[in-house]
């Protein structure tokens, strides 16, 4: 009766995601207190190397683009309303091309909203992140397992493409506890990082083959580095609209798109023949998936996309719903935000939302909806 | 690379300004001090001041409007190296948005030095009025009438006990202030006050800076802490794992269920509910069922409800899903408020509720007892301990051995709850 090969734990994502980061090699946690990401905080105050208080969310941003400008990788969680305060600053990091991981704890809005309740709310927020419409990563997080791997795909990520990166997840996923088998999880590595070691003139934002400049942490005492939040040039050297700087800037663009490839993450099951197919994200993945079984226990055919890779839209996700008749996409807000950004305002009819606020999205509603079709 | 802090003397400025002195006495300073300009971090902020990076042989970081002191701390925490100077070069306005970024690195005393570039007002962007502009001083959006006070930075700065706080008046050769600061040890800042030629010259004729100072109510000056010092904030590269904190739960006894078990615990927030939860979460693994545990609360943790639905299942992968209820444990009227709903269209479970509770409409069925009777707090566990011995799921055992290994198992008053269930029999 007793499985030895087994380690249980009860635990919840929170921890999961805190030492899936640490084993990353990740070096700080600046933490300001937000429900529900509390328990991050917490968990990261006792394993990350260095963890502090900061005094507000803008702070938070700033320590952490300086803990990045010095090489180390910093890690923080928040909720929208501390989130909000962030974005000037990631806008900063962005520019700046700094790595660093930001966990996002989706709750209830709009604005303080409730804090103890659950949301997907903050997907078009996080569309239009930066001003001028370039994509941050964004990855997010469907079940434990992903706490564990996506968090360390989130890291590496970070680091090897020079950007902020958004692990994105929900109340339920940090808070609820599970019994968890820990000893089928996959080793995590520290990730190593390349800096430039070239005798030549260091150029901060010159970039390699991939379009990623390789880094150098400010205080290096053979070159001199520069960072810059304002429109630069290769050497990071302040400049108007140039035709140089115009080119960096796009770059920060083409650098995440031509490099997705990589860090494509998602979860296909298809069903032979079906002609619908079930797409779903984060916390509502768990309705989707019981949806998915039951649905094919009462002989409907369907297929299930998980999409983890959410910003930016892989390609390959358009490849897999033009082969359906239906699209059934299920998400915990209003009116369908990521239905929004694959589609557009107005929706194809072929195109069914399923939505929630103020409580889960649950696998009966999924299988009502694809019941109708 | 240069050993010169600067790379030109043609600084981007307006004839006149004051910042030309700042970067000159600088460099100088840094002379002085036999600095390379690779061990210098300068960070510079959004203003007239940070368009200085391109002409710096140092490294340079510039970011965003007021936030450089900010980022300079982090730059501080991030290299964790005495042998770097970080110098935050910002103005004013930078000061005024980005005061109390300024002040934190100020109370966590770390090793950087802050020169604050006022010239009174916001130059860059024509010249409106800032957190520093003095009373009598006229900027292009208050004139002649301006009766609100300025910020005395210096005297902010000094009541936090930091190292090394001067102020002066932007003339001549100050690069021995300005080594004395640099060359400190922990924080430090510099308020260089000067004119802008563009519209504090122009906005405030013949205005003398000492006597502005002077009715202001402020003065050039240094101060000194009595004994020079720098918090050290260190790295712990050998944190233990949380999975070693985390007790490992063995299966160590059986259980009695064939399919998911759901069940809601209601009661008043700090009456042990969730705690509760977690005990009957953790002895059901033990009992070699999986669980999934979910806490739900009013906005404000600590008052009102406080329920935690817990589902227990043979299966490996236990469900989220509550599903159709087993059991539901109600402990006071605010667990009863917030679960009604639940209470009324539960079918074939049972509701266990205290004898102080009017019963609620249900087809469940009901079974009322004085849970509270051995202390609010404890209202929680020992109608589990009821709820478990009634519907034999798993067995009281597991449950007591769950609680005496906790840290806190010895609060519960064990022996009363089995006193009391005995009495029962």
């Amino acid at each position: 009766m007793t499985k030895t090969n087994k380690k249980v734990i009860l635990t919840n994502g929170s921890l999961l995601i805190i030492e899936a980061l640490a084993k990353a090699g990740s070096d700080a946690f600046i933490g300001y207190p937000i429900t529900p990401a509390n328990h991050l905080y917490y968990y990261a105050m006792q394993r990350f190397p260095f963890a502090l208080p900061a005094q507000d969310e803008i702070t938070t941003l700033q320590w952490m683009s300086g803990f990045s400008v010095a090489g180390k990788l910093p890690v923080t969680a928040t909720s929208f309303p501390g989130f909000a305060l962030m974005v000037e600053s990631i806008n900063m990091a962005y520019m700046m091309e700094l790595p660093m991981v930001i966990i996002l704890v989706q709750r209830l809005g709009p604005s303080t909203g409730t804090a103890t309740c659950g949301a997907q709310g903050d997907i078009l927020t996080l569309r239009g992140l930066i001003s001028g419409g370039y994509p941050v990563p964004t990855l997010t997080i469907s079940d434990f397992d992903d706490c564990w791997n996506l968090s360390e795909k989130a890291a590496s990520m970070a680091i090897k493409l020079r950007t902020p990166v958004i692990l994105l997840t929900s109340k339920e996923m940090v808070m609820t506890s599970r019994s968890f088998d820990i000893n089928n999880l996959a080793e995590i590595n520290s990730i190593e990082r390349n800096h430039y070691n070239k005798e030549e003139t260091y150029q901060p934002y010159k970039p390699l083959e991939n379009g990623v400049p390789s880094f150098l942490p400010v205080g290096h005492s053979k070159h001199q580095v520069r960072f810059n939040a304002s429109t630069h040039n290769e050497l990071g050297l302040l400049q108007h609209s140039t035709k140089e700087a115009m080119a960096n800037t796009s770059r920060l663009q083409s650098k995440i798109k031509d490099n997705l490839s990589d860090f494509a993450y998602y979860e296909l099951d298809e069903m032979e023949n079906a002609d619908k197919i079930i797409l779903s994200f984060g916390i509502s993945s768990i309705a989707a998936r019981e949806a998915t079984i039951k649905l094919r226990e009462s002989g409907i055919k369907v297929s299930l996309l998980i999409v983890k890779t959410l910003l930016p839209i892989l390609p390959k996700y358009y490849e897999i719903l033009e082969k359906y008749k239906h699209v059934i996409i299920a998400e915990e807000n209003l009116d369908g935000q990521y239905s929004k950004i694959l589609y557009g305002e107005k929706v194809p009819e072929n195109i069914i939302n399923i939505n929630s606020i103020g409580k889960m999205i649950n696998a009966r509603q999924i299988i009502e909806e694809v019941s109708k079709i | 690379m240069n050993n010169k802090m600067l790379n030109t003397y043609k600084l981007p400025y307006c004839k006149g300004c004051g910042h030309h002195l700042i970067a000159r006495n600088t460099e100088t300073a840094f002379e002085k001090l036999g600095i390379d300009p690779l061990n210098t971090i300068l960070v510079t902020d959004i203003g007239c001041q940070g368009m200085l990076d391109r002409y710096s042989n140092t490294h340079t970081v510039h970011g965003l409007h007021g936030r450089s002191a900010a980022l300079g701390a982090g730059i501080s925490f991030g290299l964790s190296d005495p042998k770097k100077k970080i110098i935050i070069f910002i103005g004013d306005g930078g000061s005024t948005i980005g005061l109390q970024h300024i002040l934190e690195a100020a109370r966590l005393n770390l090793d950087m030095t802050v020169i604050i570039h006022n010239n009174m007002l916001y130059g860059m962007t024509g010249g409106q009025s800032s957190g520093f502009t003095p009373c009598s001083f006229n900027t292009t959006t208050i004139k002649n009438e301006n009766q609100i006070p300025n910020y005395d930075i210096c005297k902010l700065v000094r009541s936090l006990n930091v190292n090394y706080v001067r102020r002066i008046i932007a003339r001549g050769d100050f690069s021995e202030e300005l080594k004395e600061a640099i060359g400190s040890v922990g924080f430090s800042l510099v308020e260089v006050v000067e004119l802008c030629p563009s519209y504090g010259l122009k906005l405030n004729p013949g205005m003398k800076m000492d006597k502005l100072l002077e009715e202001s109510g402020q003065e050039e000056g240094v101060w000194r802490h009595e004994k020079e010092s720098k918090t050290e904030y260190k790295y712990k590269y050998n944190n233990p794992s949380l999975f070693e904190q985390t007790k490992q739960i063995e299966q160590e006894f059986k259980h009695n269920l064939k399919k998911p078990f759901s069940i809601i615990m209601a009661g008043s927030a700090g009456e042990g509910v969730q705690i509760a939860a977690t005990f009957f979460a953790n002895a059901s693994i033990a009992s070699g069922l999986s669980a999934n545990q979910k806490g739900r609360y009013p906005v404000t943790v600590g008052v009102g409800f406080s329920t935690a639905e817990i589902i227990v299942s043979p299966e490996e992968e236990c469900k989220y899903d509550l599903g159709e209820l087993d059991v539901i444990i109600i402990t006071s009227i605010d667990g009863l408020k917030n679960n009604r709903k639940y209470i009324k269209e539960m079918k074939n479970g049972i509701l266990f509720i205290d004898k102080s509770l009017e019963l609620p409409e249900t087809s469940a069925q009901i079974i009322s007892h004085d849970f509270r009777q051995i202390g609010a707090k404890s209202a929680a566990i020992y109608a589990l301990f009821y709820a478990i011995k009634h519907t034999g799921i798993i067995t009281q055992e597991a449950l007591t051995k769950t609680i005496k290994q906790h840290r806190i198992g010895s609060k519960i008053p064990l022996e009363k709850i089995e006193e009391e269930l005995s009495k029962k029999d």
